[in-house]
């Protein structure tokens, strides 16, 4: 079922069986219900509405066993509350408990008490377990039933090394929201950041990387230098960004893997904006030369000549590329005040889709390819969305300072960063949902600023 | 004080008594001294004023020059005749001085976003290069560099403080 068009914005989100009242025993079906009961979905992008009560009891161990992660009924109930975490923070679900639910047994893992279940009000029942294997790995199962309906929705396993184990609980979460909103997923991914610290003529900035929930945060640079808008690759191996290195801004690639930096491309001249295109083969961004600014895009692994993409007057920067990779959308002050414009990404065709009032920056094109979210100035920086054509747009957050929007792997979640005003006012990191109401500050050790959602864990 | 000298003879030279009195934004006072700096990543330092100063050296660049910096309006990098008084008292200085490289900083206030905000500050320091290179100063002696709104002097979140941020300053080497 596909509700992802704007046309179902004013859809009732969540369309519950209608006949979830029905006796278990009774063995008619309404002559117009068809053959099954409607099934048990949620609308991501549907209007205002309550969220779906789910039960997330702690998951239960087979044997309780050591691992390097910790013992497997600690790692179950650990399990079931990232579960519910990631839920609840969809804004689409009120998880109920792990805390506070009776404790299930190994076998009822399979065989849910949905008498008890239907007395909680809880529409959807998430219950699973932890074991650990032979070999050293852990297998996490994870089942999802309808407790009105009475049935499984769907069932997985996942069998990670212990230190992943919390991969495996947003791996759950996401076949759970998958499952009830019809939308993939997102949870199983990680953000790179700008870490902030100290006052505002003196900010000392720091690469940083976590995971989508906040969890497993790592800072990969010191502050000696100031660092700007990094972006992963595709794979996840490398991070692309702008270093104030030898006090010259310039675009590096850092590898995750070996810690080790290098300059994309040897210029004199200042390069910055960087993105990575979605096969990881080219890095688009922005050179200043004189005081213009244009759009180029070079090989991410080096050597090769850059190629110019535009040669109009004025600051061309911001460039994303669309999911396809035919694509890129940018942001121009060409015609005055900045406003985005879409190219063919070999820099022919280009046109400007951004009409309404103010300015309009930071484009950034969904991974979903259906939409382009955006920087809107006008008094306030708002964070907003619109077609690839211009056409539908919608604000999505009201602040004194909303900026950079990035994309959830799925395409209906994004990120940003808020800063506050005056000398104390502070950057961190917000995300919102694409209804407008499911907004929420995503938790780090220190301020933060330019967030970068990476794609879905490979 | 020499700044103000500095820059009464700027403005006599060009007869442009009438425009330095325009009460514009661009006229604010400097920021008070020691609260404006940038620390050691730009040149906002103005420290060594006062006391000995060694000829060539940024403190004597900072006695003899209108300013050290020209400001510009908002989303601008136009140099208006104020900013030609300040950088021809810079170039003056440095014609005197033909061994000091410099390197002309380019800044943008915080209500802009953070990549146009690099470019805007990457064209108000060329804007002020091209003007002291149109009074003779070898281009090969200036470097740019933009900083976009990282490295405000000024930290309140009104017109007062983004008018000192949106700026271009000619750094001399300690």
């Amino acid at each position: 079922m596909k509700r992802l068009t704007l046309a179902a914005l004013a859809a009732v989100t969540f369309l519950i069986a209608p006949a979830i009242a029905q006796e278990a025993g009774q063995t008619q079906q309404p002559a117009t219900a068809g053959d099954e009961p409607p099934p048990l979905e949620v609308d991501v992008v549907g209007g205002i509405s309550a969220p779906m009560p789910i039960a997330v009891p702690y998951m239960p161990t087979p044997t309780s066993v050591s691992t390097e992660a910790g013992e497997t009924g600690a790692l179950g109930r650990q399990v079931a509350e990232i579960v519910a975490s990631d839920l609840k923070n969809s804004g689409l679900f009120t998880p109920r408990g792990p805390a506070g639910l009776p404790a299930i047994s190994y076998p009822q893992v399979t065989a849910p008490d949905f008498g008890y279940w239907g007395g909680t009000g809880a529409q959807a029942l998430v219950q699973g377990f932890v074991q650990a294997n032979a070999n050293g790995q852990l297998t996490v199962g994870c089942y999802l039933y309808d407790v009105y309906a009475k049935s499984e929705l769907t069932r997985q396993g996942y069998v990670v090394a212990p230190r992943d184990w919390r991969r495996a609980a947003h791996k759950c979460a996401d076949s759970i929201y998958a499952r009830l909103t019809g939308e993939s997923p997102f949870f199983d991914s990680r953000i790179a950041y700008i870490a902030e610290t100290g006052p505002k003529d003196k900010r000392v900035k720091r690469l940083a990387i976590m995971d989508s929930d906040g969890a497993n945060h790592r800072f990969l640079t010191n502050g000696q230098s100031t660092v700007l808008t990094p972006r992963f690759s595709p794979d996840y191996k490398q991070i692309v960004y702008l270093s104030y290195v030898d006090k010259r801004p310039r675009i590096y690639i850092y590898d995750i893997g070996t810690g080790k930096q290098r300059v994309v491309t040897e210029s004199a001249n200042q390069t910055f904006a960087p993105r990575f295109s979605p096969d990881g083969k080219w890095i688009l961004y922005s050179m200043s030369v004189g005081g213009n600014t244009d759009l180029y895009r070079v090989s991410a692994s080096g050597g090769g000549q850059p190629v110019r993409l535009t040669n109009t007057p004025g600051i061309d920067t911001g460039g994303s590329y669309s999911p396809d990779g035919t694509k890129i959308v940018f942001e121009s002050d060409r015609s005055g005040g900045q406003q985005i414009y879409v190219m063919d990404a070999d820099g022919s065709n280009q046109r400007r889709i951004s009409f309404g009032g103010g300015r309009y920056a930071t484009p950034e094109w969904s991974p979903r390819g259906d939409l382009i979210a955006f920087t809107k100035i006008a008094g306030n920086f708002r964070i907003g969305v619109m077609s690839p054509s211009g056409s539908g747009e919608r604000l999505l957050t009201n602040s004194w300072q909303d900026e950079a929007p990035t994309w959830s792997p799925n395409g209906r979640v994004i990120q940003f960063f808020r800063t506050g005003q005056g000398k104390g006012g502070k950057s961190t990191v917000w995300q919102v949902d694409l209804t407008g109401t499911h907004e929420r500050q995503i938790p780090t050790p220190l301020d933060g600023s330019d967030p970068a959602w990476g794609p879905l864990l490979p | 004080m020499m700044k103000q000298n500095g820059l009464k003879i700027a403005v006599i030279a060009l007869g442009l008594t009438a425009t330095a009195c325009a009460p514009k934004p661009k006229d604010l006072p400097p920021p008070p001294g020691g609260t404006g700096d940038a620390g050691t990543t730009t040149g906002d330092d103005t420290g060594g004023v006062g006391q000995t100063v060694v000829p060539g050296s940024r403190a004597d660049f900072l006695q003899k020059v209108a300013s050290d910096r020209i400001l510009f309006e908002t989303d601008s990098y136009t140099v208006d005749a104020e900013d030609r008084a300040i950088l021809d008292s810079q170039a003056a200085w440095l014609l005197a001085n033909p061994t000091v490289t410099v390197t002309i900083e380019g800044h943008a206030d915080e209500r802009g976003t953070r990549e146009y905000n690099l470019g805007l500050g990457d064209r108000r320091a060329n804007a002020a290069k091209n003007y002291l290179a149109s009074r003779g100063v070898p281009e090969s002696r200036m470097t740019t560099i933009s900083w976009g709104k990282e490295r405000p002097v000024a930290l309140g979140s009104d017109e007062s403080a983004w008018a000192q941020n949106r700026r271009a300053v000619t750094v001399i080497p300690q």
